[in-house]
């Protein structure tokens, strides 16, 4: 019974973990789609920035 | 969890990436290069108390190099986008939610409101060549604006009883009280048809983007949960 607890438990942390690591890097993403000052990503970003209506320029 | 998580964004947010670039190609990039035609000075509307040009967006297929930048990045976007919403998914699955293709539109058309369509209140979507208020400042804006429509949302669909109905409508009113920032004068050079028609192409093509990726992450999900 306390093994079983402690199991449950130790799943739960590890989704909560990957529910935490798949947000930061979907955020991560989305900076360096919409956000990344660096002039190369600028360039090949510019149209998609504008269709999604990311802040551009 | 976790396999189901890297699956349905990554499917979603690829299959949504491309799809969305394509409308974009059909729908935005005509108008965003006819736009840069006023932006380089090859076509004048506003001159000598005349307001009057040629419509008519340019080819657009003159560079290929260009559009695969773009087909790229819709997919970093949307990947990005898909993998932030199946974390809600997960979430709200733990809180005893369940999460469907059906469900999933919900959620897609929640992230377009919270992601597109808020934000474009306050900043509209810009042809090339708009001037406007400092980037920094639009961006802080701009993010602050997201995420306080995603918790304002979310308050209004999970928190029970009136507390949450209050704070939802605060969260999303918020940002539009603080107001973003705007200069004190107008340069806009395109003509006004064209750079409101631009801002309803390209609200319309990433909200049916949005729906699709909800519905195709929801899907994923289900099957998977």
């Amino acid at each position: 019974m306390t093994n079983s607890f402690a199991t449950a438990k130790a799943a739960a942390s590890n989704d909560l973990l990957a529910i935490g690591f798949a947000a930061l890097f979907g955020l991560g993403l989305v900076f360096a789609a919409g956000f990344s000052h660096a002039s190369a990503m600028h360039d090949v970003a510019h149209d998609q920035r504008h269709a999604i209506a990311f802040p551009c320029h | 969890m976790a396999k189901n998580l890297l699956t349905s964004a990554l499917f979603a947010g690829v299959t949504v990436g491309v799809l969305a670039a394509i409308l974009q190609f059909i729908f935005v990039v005509p108008l965003l290069m006819e736009g840069e035609l006023y932006e380089t000075g090859a076509r004048v509307h506003f001159s000598a108390g005349v307001a009057e040009s040629e419509a008519g967006a340019p080819a657009i297929w003159g560079d290929i190099g260009r559009h695969i930048g773009t087909v790229a990045m819709n997919l970093v976007a949307y990947t990005g986008f898909a993998f932030v919403m199946v974390a809600g998914f997960a979430l709200a699955q733990r809180a005893g939610h369940s999460v469907d293709a059906r469900s999933g539109a919900i959620w897609g058309l929640a992230g377009f409101i919270a992601v597109q369509l808020a934000p474009a209140v306050g900043l509209p979507p810009e042809l090339p060549g708009t001037v406007a208020a400092d980037l920094g400042a639009r961006q802080v804006w701009w993010a602050g604006c997201v995420l306080a429509t995603v918790l304002g949302i979310a308050a209004l669909a999970f928190v029970r009883g009136s507390a949450g109905v209050i704070g939802g409508v605060v969260l999303i009113a918020l940002p539009h009280v603080i107001g973003a920032p705007h200069l004190d004068t107008y340069y806009g050079i395109a003509p006004p048809e064209l750079a409101s028609h631009f801002v309803t192409s390209s609200l319309g093509v990433a909200g049916a983007s949005w729906v699709l990726l909800g519905t195709i992450a929801g899907a994923l999900w289900a099957r998977k949960a």
